[in-house]
């Protein structure tokens, strides 16, 4: 059984900005050390002879020429903000500098 | 102990040990961003070269530009990586408004390129190897600006508005191993090394490489050791250091401020540190925490990027005379000094030459405007050389008019003041200010004749043969003439008028 307890799951939950309860968070801790077991038993499925892969479909080099397409209006980009000023999306302060 | 507390940059080097690392971002200049179709243009009305896919809107796809992979192959190369067989991208996960994903695509454990190195030549000639762990591809972040408060800077801030322009523009961020044994000359070796890696990327054609526009950005990481410690100290990240002389001054106080809090017994705290042009401080950002765990996995909507050898080989046949030779090639072109060119390159003008020189001018005009005028001015500005604006096109129209006889060194000078104050091209300004040598000989025959007779001594002097003692009499009429004067016409009519050829 993988390990995750409350103080895993609480932090995860504020680096996903999830607002959780108490009850929630005990709970989680119990699922999600199931749900990692299940993904892990995906994992004895492949012998050692299946390369590890991040992609289901042996797809590469996927590319797009560098030629412009098209573009919004600062209207239409703006149609679905909750806020705006000046053609810009408008946004509250935020402290934490990125 | 107080927190703004600095040693001096001399008794910080006798204690301690700098050891310095850079990530440098190069902003690419495709014609589309990295991932979307719009276009990758600076300045233009906010949020008009966005999409759905720069929006990070539901249920959209990203393509990977495929110009942007052989920029970033062919950085990869000139900073002497291995280019991987196959490579990934991966989201780096965050919530702040500069992205409109809640992720920044980027790669983590798969870069494109690895293991390069740079040699950098200081300023005495000294090379320098740096390392570089690896560059990777991301894209740009749209752009905040903070309103309200009274500073401009997020303290105090009511809220902010974003451009998405910039989000998705390609980037490369190139990432330096440890750099150790760089002692005191860490400052310089900084600046050296966004100078080489902005010269590298520029000669590429991959980039617009203008630092004061965001288009090479510079995180400088320095920590400080004891001597003869193998442990690394704990290190500070300066951020966004944007132009070659932050660099050197930001490592060079990152430097004594970390000695001050070793020597105060207090531990260097692990943070990002924003620079500050103005008083050339650093200040406190945010302590490394919960926000740096990324959660890094590997971008699904992506297939991996695997660049075959013949490809790496096409793209390593295309690139340009590397830096160093080119340096080489200009000095045996414009048949400067090893002194002279080392000055200019020490300078940060060589480039400017090569534009002014391309413009007409020769070589030796060139470096006598930039080294000997516009050097000196910007050096007062406490800017760039480059930074000052002034085109070849002025450097080449002034040498004319010196040439022509129509201004001498010291009126050009003055136009040069004058263009620099925005008063026009240099034709009006020497119009505006009545700039123009005296070239009627009657005023300067006048004037000859009353130097003279003020010192007939040196008079008979030169009619004797002694030719060399004219200086005092070409002195005494560009007095009298304010330096108005053609000097090199003046001479020539007191020779004629004494009778002597020179």
């Amino acid at each position: 059984m993988a390990a995750i307890n409350r103080d895993d799951v609480a932090h995860l939950a504020r680096l996903a900005h999830i607002e959780m309860s108490a009850q929630e968070l005990d709970r989680m801790a119990g699922e999600l050390a199931v749900i990692v077991d299940s993904v892990k038993s995906v994992g004895e499925a492949a012998g050692g002879d299946v390369p590890a892969t991040s992609h289901p479909i042996p797809l590469t080099n996927v590319f797009r020429e560098d030629v412009v397409g098209h573009t919004f209006t600062a209207e239409q980009a703006l149609s679905g903000a909750p806020d705006s000023l000046d053609f810009r999306f408008k946004v509250p302060a935020i402290l934490d500098e990125a | 102990m107080n927190p703004d507390a600095i040693l001096s940059f001399e008794e910080a080097m006798e204690k301690y040990d700098p050891v310095l690392g850079f990530e440098v971002h190069v902003e690419l200049n495709t014609k589309t961003k990295m991932f979307s179709s719009a276009p990758n243009v600076f300045g233009d009305e906010p949020n008009t070269n966005v999409n759905e896919v720069d929006l990070g809107m539901p249920g959209v796809l990203p393509v990977v530009n495929k110009a942007a992979i052989e920029s970033s192959i062919k950085i990869g190369l000139a900073l002497n990586c291995k280019i991987a067989e196959s490579c990934r991208f991966a989201r780096k996960n965050y919530f702040y408004p500069d992205t409109p994903k809640n992720f920044q695509t980027s790669q983590y454990d798969e870069p494109i390129a690895y293991d390069g190195y740079l040699d950098i030549e200081l300023s005495d000639g000294t090379v320098f190897r740096v390392e570089i762990e690896r560059a990777h591809m991301e894209e740009d972040a749209g752009k905040l600006t903070h309103m309200g408060g009274a500073t401009g800077r997020i303290q105090g801030a009511d809220f902010s508005l974003v451009d998405y322009n910039r989000a998705g523009v390609p980037l490369v961020e190139i990432v330096t191993k440890p750099i150790e044994g760089a002692g005191s000359r860490a400052p310089e070796l900084a600046k050296a090394y966004v100078a080489a890696v902005r010269e590298i990327v520029k000669n590429l054609g991959v980039s617009d490489a203008k630092m004061e526009r965001g288009n090479v950005r510079c995180d400088a990481n320095v920590s400080l050791r004891p001597h003869g410690r193998e442990r690394f100290g704990i290190r500070s990240e300066t951020k966004n250091v944007n132009s070659l002389r932050a660099v050197e001054h930001a490592v060079r106080y990152e430097i004594q401020r970390h000695a001050a809090v070793l020597d105060s017994g207090e531990p260097v705290i692990q943070e990002t540190r924003h620079w500050h042009e103005d008083t050339r401080t650093t200040t406190s950002g945010r302590a490394k925490s919960d926000a740096d765990d990324y959660r890094y996995f590997p971008e699904p909507d992506l297939v991996p990027v695997v660049p075959s050898r013949e490809w790496v080989e096409e793209l390593r046949a295309t690139l340009p005379e590397p830096p160093a030779a080119r340096r080489k090639r200009l000095q045996a072109d414009w048949g400067y000094s090893d002194l002279e060119f080392r000055d200019v390159v020490n300078a940060g003008v060589m480039d400017e030459i090569e534009e002014t020189i391309a413009a007409g001018a020769s070589a030796s005009v060139a470096r006598k405007w930039w080294m000997g005028e516009i050097v000196g001015r910007a050096k007062n500005a406490d800017v760039d050389p480059g930074q000052l604006g002034v085109q070849p096109a002025t450097i080449v129209e002034l040498a004319r008019m010196v040439e022509e006889g129509k201004i001498n060194n010291k009126m050009a000078s003055e136009v040069l003041d004058g263009v620099l104050a925005g008063e026009g091209s240099p034709a009006e300004i020497v119009e505006k200010r009545g700039l123009a040598v005296v070239s009627d000989d009657g005023p300067l025959l006048e004037a000859i004749d009353a130097a003279l007779a003020a010192q007939p001594d040196v008079a008979d002097k030169i009619r004797g043969g002694k030719v060399q003692a004219i200086g005092a009499i070409v002195g005494g009429v560009m007095k009298a003439t304010r330096g108005q004067a053609d000097a090199g016409r003046v001479r020539e009519l007191i020779l004629e008028k004494l009778g002597v050829t020179a």
